[in-house]
């Protein structure tokens, strides 16, 4: 695979940020901060990614007989998805109050904090 | 109960009173809640506390039982043990106070906003105690979202909502690049383990990839420190959290990215194939000096109150990078010292701050001038809480301040006249409102037009029923906590304590051979305390301060001209403050370039 997948990453944490950085619309902001976090699946389970390498699980294989995936990263990759929801669930959360009180979800609309 | 055995301890009593409080907490009465939570934050400060008394070297856990090498193991030094125990102590502190504070809703909310502030503490006290990087990632994640949803926590009003969600999307998007980071850690090294890390990582070279890696975890932390310029949601979301909850965030949450920040250095990057020893010093003393800067001359410009404390905040975290970006012994157990008194300090003044808002409804400087009359108490409190931020002997921000001026010095001469400075500009600004509100001292301030600025009144007061006396416990726990600094500054063996505690926190070696092989090695400590020019230094600061506040309020407002270079340079910076999102992430990566190409230059 080489080289892609981490300019890949790198490419996708970029779009995430151009998005975050001109967005009008906060549940597009959280959106791109998910596209942000799926740069680091994809560093992660690169950075685990052996030629040849199959699953590592077990249950029909005989250690050593075949090269396997880094299982680690996978299971960082895991953890991110969870620490991922938590976040996405709580920001979308306080977004729906703001719509609801305040009728609107564009960032730029919000000038109550300044200076 | 062995030593081992009460650093997962630690992480569990606040997990475990948070899933309760969750759960029963809408059951019980409200007394019942507040007695549960109580309970839990103080058994969680004798845990910490007996934990920091019996380990005067490196405790370790595995936990799981994990073989050497495989599972994640916590590892408490006297720095971090003190972290946590500050944090402890604060999350104590905040939850007595909160007592009667809110009148909370009861019904479905009833309980959930101490559960909270449980579950912050349980991502704080494992972020200062774990020994393994990623699993310092999540429990940085666990802080945040607890910050997040507490930032947020009245959402009756918009402005809390939009400095929740600032916070929450510029904090995550950091530590998703700090994740990034890990990974390529990861992909060099194969491990997760700090010390174990820092030992790979000696067989490479330093190349491109150790200095993006380096900085990209970093980003995180800073962003957490509010190091200048990742550092702008932080008066955003101080100024509209609940008191308990800023009483927190300035406290320690923020110093734990100081903390974060060393920590990572001093055991992963310090070593040969990391980070060179000078690169670090030069780029986070500019790092430093820089915030301590811009927060010093933005805390002057404040009219809010909790902003004002926000941007002092930021300052004296400026101050804390440079104090470890010295990177001696003495400069740790300095600032170790500092953050500590100072996190006692600032949240006395968050909670009498609080007082004011419970009263009048506003936190406005300007809109409050001399309606304070009546709580001299309040105001007292509040002055020597000025005095102690600019560093009066014998506080231990004083004495904090002295130490890593000191160390500071032996490097770079002018570096005390930075501590000096900022510590006397914050302190000033703080002394200034209160000399307004408290004594009406002065002509009253004249409404300014035009200016970009939040003025802190209308604000949602925190409370239902304004008829009701103070309860006792706002001006109580303030008053406790103002004490507890001057007693870190005055009794000896807390700073005999930090130098020893620092003297570990530097020495990756000592690191190393607790965690990989399990023993322990101290080396030697040296002694710390008060010396004469500290205590001259300290009084120069306390004398600036008053000096500055008292000119301050004694001039007689001029007619308007048009404003000089600085008054114009002064309102650029602050319209970068702009609120705006989008500028907030762009500064980030402008921060993040910036920080890349100083460190490759210099490695």
């Amino acid at each position: 695979m080489g080289v892609w997948p981490y300019l890949a990453a790198g490419w996708v944490l970029l779009v995430a940020l151009y998005g975050l950085v001109t967005s009008r619309n906060l549940v597009h902001a959280i959106g791109c901060l998910a596209v942000a976090q799926s740069s680091t699946y994809l560093l992660l389970l690169a950075v685990g990614y052996r030629d040849g390498g199959t699953a590592p699980v077990y249950s029909d294989l005989v250690p050593g007989s075949r090269p396997v995936v880094d299982p680690v990263v996978q299971a960082l990759a895991l953890t991110d998805v969870v620490v991922g929801a938590t976040v996405t669930a709580l920001l979308l959360a306080l977004t729906i109050q703001l719509r609801k009180r305040h009728r609107t979800v564009d960032p730029q609309a919000l000038a109550g904090l300044k200076g | 109960m062995a030593t081992e055995d009460l650093l997962p301890l630690a992480v569990a009593i606040p997990l475990l009173g948070s899933a309760l409080l969750a759960v029963a907490g809408r059951r019980l009465p409200r007394l019942g809640c507040d007695v549960l939570a109580t309970a839990t934050a103080a058994a969680e400060v004798l845990c910490l506390a007996a934990l920091w008394v019996r380990s005067p070297g490196i405790a370790t856990a595995r936990l799981g039982g994990w073989p050497d090498g495989l599972g994640i193991v916590l590892a408490a030094d006297p720095v971090g043990a003190g972290c946590a125990l500050l944090a402890a102590v604060l999350v104590l502190a905040a939850l007595v106070y909160a007592w009667r504070y809110f009148d909370e809703p009861a019904g479905e909310r009833a309980g959930i906003f101490p559960a909270l502030l449980l579950l912050f503490e349980a991502g704080m006290v494992g972020f200062a105690l774990t020994g393994d990087l990623f699993n310092a990632f999540v429990f940085f994640e666990l802080m945040g979202a607890a910050a997040y949803a507490l930032t947020g926590y009245r959402i009756e009003d918009p402005r809390p909502l939009q400095g929740a969600l600032v916070f929450g999307i510029v904090t995550s998007f950091a530590a998703y690049c700090s994740l990034l980071g890990i990974g390529l850690l990861y992909a060099r090294t194969g491990e997760l383990n700090l010390a174990r890390l820092g030992d790979r990582l000696a067989g490479h070279r330093t190349d491109t990839l150790t200095v993006v890696a380096f900085v990209l975890v970093a980003t995180a932390l800073l962003v957490k420190a509010a190091a200048v310029p990742f550092h702008f949601w932080l008066p955003d979301a101080h100024a509209v959290a609940p008191t308990p909850v800023c009483m927190l965030m300035s406290g320690v949450m923020v110093e734990l990215g100081v903390y974060g920040t060393a920590r990572l250095y001093w055991t992963v990057f310090a070593g040969p194939g990391g980070i060179p020893h000078e690169a670090f010093r030069s780029t986070f003393t500019a790092v430093g000096v820089l915030t301590a800067l811009v927060g010093a001359v933005m805390c002057w410009q404040q009219r809010h109150l909790k902003r004002l404390l926000a941007f002092s905040t930021v300052g004296h975290v400026g101050l804390f990078l440079a104090g470890t970006a010295v990177l001696t012994p003495h400069g740790t157990a300095g600032t170790a010292l500092y953050v500590a008194a100072h996190g006692l300090v600032k949240a006395a003044l968050f909670g009498l701050t609080g007082v004011l808002l419970d009263r009048f409804g506003s936190v406005d400087e300007h809109g409050l001038y001399g309606r304070a009359r009546g709580i001299r108490a309040t105001g007292l409190l509040f002055a020597v809480g000025a005095l102690a931020l600019a560093g009066l002997p014998p506080f231990g921000t004083g004495l904090g301040k002295a130490l890593v001026e000191e160390a500071a010095g032996h490097w770079q001469p002018w570096l005390p006249a930075v501590f000096v400075l900022v510590s006397a500009a914050t302190g000033a600004a703080v002394l200034r409102a209160a000399l307004r509100i408290f004594w009406g001292i002065g002509p009253e301030p004249q409404a300014r037009p035009g200016e970009e600025e939040i003025t802190g009144e209308g604000e949602e007061p925190e409370l239902r029923s304004p008829e009701r006396a103070l309860p006792p416990t706002m001006l109580a726990v303030p008053g406790v906590l103002l004490v507890l600094g001057l007693v870190l500054g005055s009794l000896p063996s807390a700073a005999t304590a930090l130098a020893r505690g620092a003297a570990v926190f530097t020495d990756p070696a000592a690191y190393r051979a607790a965690v990989v092989a399990g023993t322990t090695a101290l080396p030697p400590a040296e002694e710390a305390g008060w010396t004469v020019p500290g205590v001259l230094l300290g009084l120069l600061s306390v004398g600036l301060a008053v000096l500055l506040a008292l000119s301050a309020v004694l001039r007689r407002p001029e007619p308007r001209s048009r404003p000089r270079l600085a008054g114009r340079a002064v309102r650029g910076l602050r319209r970068l403050h702009s609120g705006h999102l989008g500028d907030y992430l762009a500064w980030l990566a402008v921060g993040i370039a910036v920080l890349c190409a100083a460190v490759a230059a210099q490695s």
